[in-house]
Parts: structure tokens; sequence; C-alpha cells
């Protein structure tokens, strides 16, 4: 976006309003729910939609999922607003809203859901737009790259989400997740918890990123700006945390449970500030930030006290607000000078005076300073910390050191590139258009606005969620911006000293980091070579199986074919051999025998002709079986097609080169013996057990009475089963036509 | 292939063939034919027709390209159908007429199954030319 904007195109057009409309329309919708979720109060929207399996499309809005509401649809609309004037003239822009605005919904979909396949519809639909998202700028091969990274890393895990999920729902008998949640004490119990936890919680880190899953998130700021900000920071990584804070009171409590998002979440805390210290570039500092956040979240989550879960909700909503509003500022320096690199900015503040407002106000609610809700969201965290019923040490160190570290990245990231040094030269930035400072400005003073007034947010979203969380009421603690002097009130203390002395460090320390990370292995180093070896195994095996010759495709077909067959019956027992050989007959030994010598005629010949020939006997030897059992219909079919076989494959057979000079073709015999050996065998199996006949009873009694047709065969084509034929009638169009294209496409391409 | 006797004996054996497909078609509720069987019969003439006069001939006889027969065939089909839910009946449920229906006789039975069975013998036959006319062309 180097050049800035110009100055004649301000928008999009009505492609650009109208979603912007929409997600505005969403938040006054949302937020005219506040005063009922406020008095505890749940709302649910019930529509069946596939009752056979139980499934509905169920709606539930509680504390939590309206604060995730509120978030998505009010920094949706930011955001959207944003781009329209960042993407302004852009020539996809449509395609842009309409994927960002698709995100939205699903999002919003994800949070309010009372289903389970609900929930995964949604969230399956979260990680496809988000794929479009990252590779919009898909004329970029890195922009494609890291889409189809995160695409695999989400899908991949939203697989064994899903199998999660239909173990959960198949445990508890019960799509409804308000249904589950009442189950907690018989799912905790379960044989079957365990599978199920490991299966979700693969889904829930995959999608929040927490480590090692946590590399396909830097990657995906490919994406334009207010996507990163919009997904990569306030939304789309949440929905893990969502599914996991949703499943809390069903799931938590467990041994695994604590320890499992204890560890990995305070892992991917301090290891998430650590790399986040070490990048230059605006934007991935502030990925990497997104995973402490993701993993303090998680951390958060593994336990069980009210201060957690306040201090849970407290940070979702500080997070969202200081991230979003510090991602649309990238955005406004980006597009102001043309780089993200902190050692080519510097002394934006009096050129950019509204923007430099904005990401002061933001990074130190980031960095946590009074009176911001950053400050109360860290006071806290540390008395959650401390409330902790695993390690307490552990956590409060975790918590303390990616706090700290935060504070210098928020010093990176928002102080140095407008109040140190002068503009370097051949920058000229100006201030954003109001539309690119608006969302910033709005979000970050919501952050001090909720600091000074703490009342306001613990009413009405705070108590709401804790109670989604605990599953009971009065659980919350108060949001206060000075508790007395305290144990976290020291920790804070300690947090600004050893958070400015790593920032006046940070330069040298970055240093330091390079080396000890460049040593560390990284799955995204690993990952082409991941690609590139599962391109070659897929090209190795295709080539084995499809090699191009129809005799070899034919050859592997039919060996499935009479290997499963005989597989199965060897498995389940080969059938007695106990046929009564009495009322054989000369005529039947004879057609037999004619059959017979067609099929060893079509394995000896060398010429194609004299093949199809013998393959003809062999169709009318089999037309003959099926007049001497009185199947006149299906003897006539066959016959017909035969003889249209034989004209079609002799027609096609001139052009092909002579078979090779005389020579036995010995797998072929044994392959054919196999399948006849085996298709024998089946039939014997199926003869020797008594035939059901209440089909065919059913057809005899009813084809004259109700159908008014003699001619059972056909009457149940066109009648009874006239769905099944119109079927397939379509079928054999389509073949036609596919082939004629097929024909028709290789006359004009000039191959012969 | 050239061959007067093939060509000559063809002219009447196709127009004898497309006949019978009519015929085992009609008869097909009741004794052995019906669509399909009729289909491949009619297709027959055909085939025999261009190999014996050539592809070009036979595409003229026809006058309506065979793809075109099939499409209207499965439409023809998928009308007899939905024919039904003008009586509120389910999708494809036989409807009939029987005209001049006495005590002893059901008299002229006309039914949308057999609109169907002319649908799935447009089909089968269209199709099947497709595809030889297609191939036979690409020699």
């Amino acid at each position: 976006m180097a050049g800035g904007i110009p100055k004649d195109v301000r928008g999009n057009g009505a492609v650009g309003v109208v979603p912007i409309l929409i997600a505005a329309a969403l938040f006054a919708y949302f937020a005219s729910m506040v005063p009922t979720i406020a008095a505890a109060e749940i709302i649910r929207v019930t529509i069946p939609w596939i009752p056979s399996l139980g499934i509905e499309l169920a709606f539930l809005v509680d504390g939590l999922s309206l604060t995730f509401a509120l978030l998505i649809s009010g920094i949706g609309t930011l955001v959207l607003l944003y781009s329209n004037t960042y993407l302004a003239g852009h020539p996809q822009y449509a395609r842009f809203a309409l994927f960002l605005t698709a995100f939205m919904v699903s999002m919003l979909g994800l949070v309010l859901a009372d289903d389970l396949i609900l929930l995964f519809v949604f969230w399956e639909l979260t990680t496809l737009t988000s794929y479009m998202l990252i590779g919009f700028s898909h004329e970029s091969e890195k922009s494609r790259r890291n889409a189809l990274q995160a695409l695999f890393v989400t899908g991949a895990g939203g697989l064994a989400f899903l199998a999660g999920l239909i173990l959960l729902a198949a445990v508890s008998r019960t799509t409804s997740i308000s249904g589950l949640l009442t189950m907690g004490d018989e799912l905790r119990a379960h044989a079957m918890y365990l599978p199920i936890l490991i299966l979700l919680l693969a889904g829930t880190f995959t999608k929040s990123a927490q480590v090692p899953f946590h590399f396909w998130l830097p990657n995906a700021m490919a994406a334009p700006t207010p996507v990163s900000a919009f997904l990569h920071s306030a939304t789309m990584v949440k929905a893990g945390v969502y599914v996991m804070a949703r499943m809390h009171p069903a799931m938590s409590g467990t041994d695994v449970w604590l320890w499992t998002l204890t560890i990995f979440g305070a892992v991917t805390a301090v290891f998430a500030s650590l790399l986040a210290l070490r990048q230059t570039d605006l934007k991935q500092a502030l990925a990497y930030t997104t995973l402490m956040a993701l993993g303090t979240l998680t951390l958060f989550l593994g336990q069980e006290s009210g201060y957690a879960m306040t201090a849970f909700a407290t940070f979702l909503i500080v997070h969202s607000l200081y991230k979003a509003s510090l991602f649309l500022v990238v955005g406004c320096i980006d597009t102001a000078t043309g780089t993200r690199e902190t050692d080519r900015l510097a002394g934006l503040g009096r050129l950019m005076p509204i923007t430099a407002v904005a990401a002061a106000l933001a990074a130190l609610s980031m960095a946590g300073f009074p009176p911001f809700l950053g400050f109360i969201g860290k006071e806290l965290k540390y008395a959650g910390a401390i409330a902790v019923a695993s390690e307490p040490l552990f956590v409060a160190g975790a918590a303390l050191l990616s706090n700290a570290l935060m504070l210098a990245v928020a010093g990176v990231v928002a102080f140095r590139p407008f109040w140190r040094g002068s503009v370097p030269s051949g920058q000229s930035p100006r201030e954003a258009p109001w539309q690119m400072w608006a969302g910033p400005i709005i979000l970050a003073s919501l952050g001090a606005l909720f600091g000074i007034y703490p009342d306001l947010l613990q009413v009405a979203l705070i108590n709401p969620t804790v109670i989604s969380l605990t599953g009971e009421v009065g659980e919350a603690k108060e949001l206060q911006l000075w508790a007395g002097f305290n144990i976290p009130l020291i920790l804070s203390i300690a947090t600004f000293v050893l958070g400015l002395v790593i920032y006046a460090g940070h330069v040298r320390l970055r240093a330091l980091l390079e080396r000890v990370f460049s040593a560390i292995p990284n799955l995204d180093r690993g990952w082409d070579r991941f690609l590139d070896g599962l391109k070659s195994v897929a090209k190795w095996q295709t080539l084995l199986v499809q090699n191009g010759k129809l005799s070899s495709y034919l050859f592997i077909t039919f060996l499935t074919i009479a290997a499963g067959i005989l597989l199965t019956l060897v498995y389940t027992g080969l059938p007695m051999i106990d046929v009564d050989l009495s009322d054989v007959e000369w005529k039947h030994t004879s057609i037999a025998l004619l059959t017979i010598a067609g099929a060893l005629l079509a394995l000896v010949t060398n010429s194609r002709i004299a093949g199809i020939a013998a393959l003809g006997v062999v169709g009318i030897g089999i037309a003959l079986i099926f007049i001497v059992f009185s199947a006149p219909d299906v003897a006539i079919t066959q016959l017909l097609v035969e003889t249209l076989v034989v004209v079609l494959v002799a027609v096609v057979m001139l052009r092909l080169p002579s078979l090779p000079k005389a020579e036995f073709r010995l797998g072929h015999a044994i392959l054919s013996v196999a399948v006849g050996a085996s298709i024998s065998l089946i039939l014997i199996a199926v003869v020797s057990s008594p035939l059901d006949l209440r089909l065919s009873d059913y057809f005899e009694a009813t084809s004259w009475p109700e159908a008014y047709g003699r001619n059972i065969v056909n009457v149940i084509l066109v009648d009874f089963r006239a769905l099944d034929t119109f079927g397939e009638i379509a079928v054999v169009v389509i073949a036609a036509l596919s082939a004629y294209a097929l024909l028709r496409t290789t006359r004009k391409g000039g191959r012969s | 292939m050239n061959s007067i006797i093939l060509r000559a004996g063809t002219r009447y054996l196709a127009g004898l063939l497309l006949v019978f497909s009519f015929y085992m078609m009609l008869r097909g509720h009741n004794e052995p034919g019906g669509g399909f069987i009729g289909g491949l019969t009619g297709a027959t003439g055909f085939v025999l027709y261009a190999i014996a006069c050539g592809t070009q001939d036979a595409r003229a006889a026809l006058r309506i390209l065979p793809q075109t027969i099939a499409i209207w065939g499965l439409g023809i089909a998928l009308a007899a159908g939905l024919f039904a839910a003008v009586f509120g009946d389910a999708l494809f449920t036989g409807q009939w007429l029987f005209i001049g229906e006495t005590e002893t006789d059901k008299g002229l039975p006309l039914s949308s199954v057999l609109v169907f069975d002319i649908g799935v013998y447009l089909v089968v036959f269209g199709s099947i030319l497709t595809l030889v006319f297609a191939m036979e062309e690409e020699i």
C-alpha cells in the first residue's frame, strides 16, 4: 500500500457501504440484548433442521456468546469501515467485502450455536472464509502458501474436532450444547472422556494457534491488515478459546484438563512473548503478542476459580479492544510510510497525531498501565494466577514474564515509531483519513472508558460471562482500579520495572533471541519439505496405479474385485459347494461350454477383432442363460447391449495397434480365473442361503391390481421404482454427453 | 463400409427396426419389452444405417442431434414424474385414464407411466447414437 491513498478515491460505493451497515445493524441488535443478559437471563431460538437426527438450528445467547457477538459485530463494523478506505478502489473489493462479511456471519453463528453439528458447520465456515481472506492477495505466492498452510493446520484440527464432537454427542445422546452442559459429572466420569478431550483440544489448539501449532498464525499476516486485525487477533483465533470456554462447565475440573490447558497456555504465552520481541516487522510483532494472549486465555480456562474466570472474561475484552486497535494503527502507518519495519519508522507522532493518540491509548492498555482496562485485566490475571489450583508460582511467573514482555512490545510497536527520532528522508507521511483512525480511536478509548468505569462492563458482560463459564451465579470478582496494597499490585509494579528494563535493552536482546530461536526446531521450516514429500508420494502412487494404460486400469479394478470378494469369503467362511447337478439338461451344459469356449478364445487370441467376437460369444451365452431361466426382458436387453458393444468396440479397435505376437497372457488368465471363481463362489453362497422373497411376492401380487401391468420387470422400472430409473437415465445422458465431449476435445486438440 | 447389398438391405432393415422398437416399447407393460429395450432396438437400426451408409447420412436421416433427443427424453421422463403433483400424489406416482371403461373391459388405458417409458426410450436411443456417431466420426 505504499504511496498512500489517492485523494479522489474515498470508498467503493454501495459495495463498500452495505457491509458496514449490515455489521452495524447486527451490533445494534446484539447490543439491544444486553439488558436481558445482564439480568442473568438466557435467550434461546430453535428451528428444526434435521429432525430425524435430532439436529436443530438452535441458537443460544448467554453472557459468553453475547460478549463474543458484540466483539465480533462491533469490531467487524469498524474494520469494514476501515477497509473501505484502506482498500479504496481495489478492483476486487466486492470479493473482499463478501469474504469478510461471510466470515463475520460465520463467526457469529459459531459463538451463538447451541448445537454441536451447527457449531461445527460454522467452525468450518470460519476456516474456509479465513483461507479466502489470507489468500486474498492471490497473485503473491507467499500469500497462497500461507493461506494453504492455515487451511491445512486448522482444517486438520477441524477433523479431530469433528470426531470429538461426534463422540461427545454419542456419549451424551444429545447434540444440544445447553443440554450437554448440565451433564458435566456424567461426562467427566465417562470412559470416553479422555479421547473426547484430546480430540476437542486438538481442534481448539490448532485453531487458537497454541504452541506447537502456532506457526500458521504469524504467516497468516500475509492477509491485508484489516483482515489480520479482525480475524487473527480479535475473532477467529479466539474461536478455539470460545469452544474451550463453552465446554468449561461440562469438561473442566479434571487433572487432565487443568494440566493440559495450564501447560500449553503458559508455554504459548511465554514463548510467544519472546518471539514477539524478536520481530522487527510491526505486524509480525503484533501477531506474536496475539499468540501470547491466546496462551493466557487458555491458561485461565484451565482453572476453576472465580478469579481466573473473571480474569478470562476481562482479558478477552481488553485484548480484543487494544489488539484490533493496534493492528489498524499499523495499517495506517504502513499506508502512510510504505513500511512496517521498526528500524525505518521514527518521528511519526507530529505528522499523524490522531493515529499516535490511538496507538498510545491502546498500547497503555496493552502494557497494563492504570487507569486502563488493561491494568484491571492484569491485576485480575495476577489474582487469578495466585488463586490457581495447580501451581500458583508457575502460573504467576509465566504471567509476570509474559506481561513484562508485553509491555516492552507495546513500547516497540506504539511508542518508538511515533515519539523517537525524526522521519527518515524519502518518507512523507500524513494523517490517515477519518475512516481509518475512527476504529483505532474508538476501540482504544473504550479501553480507557472501561478502565475508569469498570462497573459498566462488570454488570453488562463480565458477570453474565462468568455465569456461563462456571454455571453458577455470583462467582464473578469485582473489577476495580484500586484494590488495595496487595500481592497483585506488587506483581504489577514488578512487571513495570521488568518491562521497562526489557524495553531499554530490547535491541540487544533481539540479537540474542535471534540466535536462540534459530537453533530451536520450528514446524514452519519443515512445512514445505513436508508438503513436497506428500506431493512426491502422491505422484509415485498415482503413476503406480494410473499409468495411462487401459489394460492395467482394468487389471487393477478386477484384481480389487476378486481380492475383495475372496478375502471376504475366506474371512466369513467359504460356502459349502453342495450343488445338486441331477436336473442339469444337455442345453444347460452346451450353453456353459459355449460360454467357456468364448472366454478361452478371448484369452489366447492375438487378434483384437477375434477377441471382441469371442467376448460377444460370452455375452450371447449369458443371454441364453437368461432365456432358459425365463427372464426374456433381461435376455433381450443383454443381447442388444452385447450387439451394440461389439459394434462400438470394433469401431475403436480398428484404431489400436495390433497385439504383440503369440504370447499366452498368464497374468490375465490367472486374474480371469480368480474373478470367475470369486463371482461363482459368492453366487453359490447367495443361492445356498434361503432367499428372501418378500419383495418378489409383493411385486407379483401388486403388479397387475395396482400398476395395471403384467410384465413385472417393466412395471418395477417405470412405476414402482420410477425415481431410481429416472436417476439411471440421467446418468446415461451424462455419460453419453461426457464421452461425446471427450471425443470431440481430442479431435479438435489435434491428438490422434 | 462400401457394400451395395448391405446398403440396400439396411434401408428396409433400419425402418423395420424402428417400427419394431416402437412396438417393443408399447407392449412393454404387459409383455417382454419396454422403453429400455425399445431404445436399444431403435438405436441398433441407426447404428446399422451409419455402418452401411456413413454417419453423415445417418445424421441426416435422424434430422435431430442425438444428444438433443436424449435431453428431451430426460425432460419428458421428469415431466411424467412431476405430473403426479397435479393430483396431489407423490413424485413419480403413475396416473391412469381408462377410455371407454366398462364392467368387463378396462378400455384403452392411457398413463403417465407410458409417457415416462417414452422418455426412457428417447434417452437410451439418443445416448447410444451420440456415442456411436462420435466414435465413428473420430475414425
